[in-house]
């Protein structure tokens, strides 16, 4: 059915090609890029920390419940996903919720991980041992930022047809919506998967 | 992301739906573009694509007044030249320019042409114009985004000019920004302010790019018309496509950088800083690496200068194809090439940086894979030549650009090989020869490169064209100047002469140079006048230029000469062609040229891995195929 509606809008009339779904396709790569940009920090951290004078900390225990909290994240905008595609409005708009809380209390726990640091005695303005881990998961924390704005509008735009059944048919049946649900559940999981990469290469680098 | 479909877009493929026998934009539903939506917020890719184009001719000819500004500086070190103190005000007071407004001339020189001329203006214009022409789409992936591309570059360019005209200058640390130069505020003038909106201006820059990027893919892998499979593409969007993965990839990598720099200066982290005393105080920074700023910029800085040659060398394979009457020689190959190139890019970067100190072991790394570059190049060169040998050749200009294109990338390639090897580079790396080098195969040779492409697809772009006479002098003005300006400056760099000094009259041994430095200043100074000549031939051309009266002027094979001569938003007007062959049958089976529209005759086959104008012996058929 969304393929149908998606043919009119999206293709041209002779196209041969059509293997991916171009926004998909323009997100994975879009996520390959980031992936570079990240690569290339932490490709800096372990030349800088292949030089003398670097200082040895432990992660403290905050950003690992940061990750715990991000892959139960992952798993509620799946089941946001599978929601949608099942047309349950209000299994959709709870694991919503669940998300964006979630996503809140990562961020929480990311600010208690810099407390954590800094009774470690690592600043910002320290040792590049230590501040790599804050600029990069400064620039981590933006992406999450940038994952919980699409979602607070795609919960208020469900909200919105609530008790309005007309609207209701139609946000049921649009594909462009389903699409967007599963771009963002795309990009949330990258995020997640981010994290715990970054926290993984901090722990043992 | 942005919504992936145009309106303006969608109401076209519905009428074709339902009435197909009305075409033409003017007829539809939808509203009157009104002139702002036409020409200024535009999300036609060819609008974009000459919106890009003349920003960057703007910024060209910015960057390259500059570029006579210092030059006026090295080959006239005493004399006083008012007319600096009318461009530059304080800058250049009593007409002699300051020490530190030399260096943000030549920082702001480097970092205009590299990034805003021949990466947004060379590969925005050429991948946006004709991207979903030759390949047969109505528009790129998503429209908005590719806006969205274009104005960030925009924002950027308004942030990098904003930095000319503040009271401390421009950045001034090199286009390369360097730290603990460009990390200190304090250290010099460029430093402070100008540093920062550098490092804005190019940040916005490359959210531009990745933009752009994103969607050159997208729209190559996903938006081929029927039958344009990937070997049936002119080689100019293969070109695009490498351009736009070098660019998603390296880009990622400088603003990464550009961040911790910024952390460096701002919030007194010390990513590039180590223990550094400023004018007698000790600073607080320890334990950075200005040397890890290095690997980093040059990780994205080295696939850069591909980023700004392949457009060029896509866009010099096609126009040499049509203007020699001639399939291009080792289609495959130089598809190949591309590719090779484009994977070797990411791993020579550390070419830039033998005189760092780099362990002589790595160090011998990096020169093996750097000359194995000469091995995708020198396959791409003896294409083109012999792609010429025995075509029935068109000395227009654009095929004068192209094959001057070609004479530059050779005599700028062959002095790669003495920078590549780590011991030479030690002796020539700080000095001219290396300005010599990198100015002309990657500088000029783009330039060539971008000129053979505007007067070729300028028909295309405007409906008219340019006049042939003032590009005859164009072109050849332009070809002797630039040897004159660079052949010399190997011969002063061999010698020793050391590129980045303001004056060289303390330095008795250099004083021997003073004339050669006169002769390459008046050169470039009529260089630059030249291209002016140039640019008003294409802005008097685009409104009174002798009208296109057919669709395919040049006689080419590709899609974009099927549309109509000024074509609309959506390109064209019934369904869009479907594609039956490669793009380079020129001069067979007795035929000028075969249009990649036409269908397949009964004795033909499309096998041209031989890339030879040679008929094979199944194509010798005899009368029925040659009218």
């Amino acid at each position: 059915m969304e393929s149908l509606t998606y043919n009119k809008t999206i293709l041209p009339d002779n196209v041969q090609q059509f293997r991916v779904h171009p926004q998909k396709f323009a997100l994975w790569l879009g996520l390959s890029v980031l992936s570079m940009a990240f690569a290339g920090l932490t490709s800096a951290y372990l030349v800088r920390q292949a030089a003398p004078n670097w200082q040895e900390f432990t992660m403290p225990e905050a950003f690992t419940w940061s990750a715990i909290l991000m892959v139960f994240s992952s798993i509620s905008i799946q089941v946001a996903v599978w929601a949608f595609k099942k047309e349950r409005i209000a299994v959709y708009n709870i694991s919503l919720v669940v998300t964006i809380l979630l996503a809140v209390a990562f961020l929480v726990s990311q600010y208690m991980g810099y407390q954590g640091l800094q009774d470690r005695g690592v600043y910002l303005n320290g040792n590049p041992s230590g501040s790599f881990v804050y600029v990069i998961s400064y620039l981590h924390i933006a992406h999450v930022l940038g994952g919980i704005v699409p979602m607070l509008v795609a919960l208020v735009r469900s909200l919105f047809t609530f008790g309005n059944p007309e609207k209701l048919a139609k946000f049921k049946s649009n594909g462009n919506r389903r699409v967007g649900i599963e771009l963002l559940a795309t990009y949330w999981h990258f995020v997640d998967i981010l994290w715990i990469y970054l926290l993984l290469f901090f722990m043992f680098s | 992301m942005a919504e992936l479909h145009n309106p303006a877009i969608e109401v076209h493929h519905d009428d074709h739906a339902h009435a197909h026998d009305h075409h033409g934009h003017d007829d539809h539903g939808h509203h009157e573009l009104n002139f702002i939506e036409k020409y200024i917020f535009s999300q036609d890719h060819k609008v974009i694509g000459k919106q890009f184009l003349i920003l960057g001719m703007a910024w060209a000819i910015v960057g390259g007044l500059f570029s006579i500004f210092f030059r006026l500086q090295l080959a006239w070190p005493d004399e006083s030249f008012p007319i600096l103190e009318w461009f530059l005000g304080g800058w250049a007071e009593g007409g002699k320019l300051s020490a530190d407004f030399y260096y943000a001339l030549v920082t702001m020189h480097g970092t205009i042409l590299v990034f805003f001329v021949l990466t947004a203006g060379l590969s925005g214009t050429f991948s946006n114009f004709l991207i979903p022409l030759q390949i047969g789409a109505r528009d790129m992936a998503s429209p908005a985004m590719n806006m969205g591309s274009f104005w960030f570059f925009v924002l950027s360019s308004i942030v990098m000019f904003v930095s000319l005209v503040i009271q401390t200058g421009p950045a001034a640390g090199g286009w390369t920004a360097y730290p603990p130069l460009s990390a200190l505020p304090q250290a010099s003038q460029g430093s402070g302010l100008g540093m920062d909106l550098w490092l804005i201006s190019i940040a916005l820059f490359i959210i531009s790019v990745a933009l752009g990027g994103l969607n050159y893919v997208t729209t190559i892998i996903n938006m081929r018309t029927k039958g344009m499979d990937f070997f049936r593409m002119p080689l100019t969007i293969w070109a695009f496509f490498f351009t736009a993965i070098i660019g998603l990839l390296s880009f990622p990598v400088l603003f990464g950088a550009a961040i911790l720099l910024e952390f460096d200066r701002l919030l007194g982290t010390s990513f590039f800083l180590s223990d550094i005393y400023v004018a007698g105080e000790a600073l607080h920074h320890s334990g950075g690496s200005p040397i890890l700023f290095q690997h980093l910029f040059w990780f994205l800085g080295h696939p850069e200068v591909y980023i700004i040659i392949l457009p060029a060398m896509g866009i010099v394979s096609e126009v040499m194809a049509v203007h020699s009457r001639k399939p291009i020689f080792g289609y495959k190959a130089m598809v190949f090439s591309i590719l090779g190139i484009t994977i070797l890019s990411f791993i020579v970067w550390a070419h830039h940086m033998f005189v760092t100190g780099l362990n002589p072991f790595v160090a011998s790394i990096f020169v093996l894979f750097t000359l194995l570059i000469a091995v995708p190049s020198a396959i791409k060169v003896f294409n083109w030549i012999t792609t010429l040998w025995r075509g029935s050749i068109r000395l227009n200009p654009a095929m004068l650009f192209a094959i001057g294109f070609v004479s530059l990338f050779i005599s700028g390639g062959l002095t790669g090989i003495y920078l590549g090897n780590a011991t030479l580079d030690i002796q020539l790396h700080d000095t001219y020869f290396v300005v010599a080098h990198f100015h002309i195969v990657m500088g000029l040779a783009a330039f060539y490169g971008m000129f053979a492409g505007i007067y070729h697809w300028f028909p295309k772009m405007f409906g008219r064209y340019l006049n042939s006479t003032l590009g005859y002098i164009h072109f050849y003005v332009t070809l002797v100047g630039s040897y004159a300006i660079f052949w010399p400056m190997h011969y002063i760099g061999m010698s020793g002469v050391p590129r980045r000094y303001f004056d060289f009259t303390v330095f008795n041994q250099f004083n021997q140079y003073a004339d050669l430095n006169k002769f390459i200043t008046v050169a470039a100074i009529v260089v630059f006048f030249v291209n002016l000549l140039f640019v008003i031939n294409f802005f008097y051309s685009i409104f009174k230029g002798r009208k296109v009266t057919v669709q395919n002027p040049w006689g080419a094979t590709t899609l974009e000469w099927t549309a109509p001569i000024n074509p609309g938003h959506g390109n064209w007007e019934g369904d869009i062609p479907a594609v039956y062959r490669w793009p380079y049958d020129y001069s067979i089976n007795g035929r000028d040229f075969i249009p990649q529209t036409e269908k397949l005759g009964p004795n033909e086959s499309e096998d041209h891995d031989i890339g030879s104008d040679t008929p094979k012996p199944t194509e010798k058929v005899p009368g029925e195929n040659l009218h």
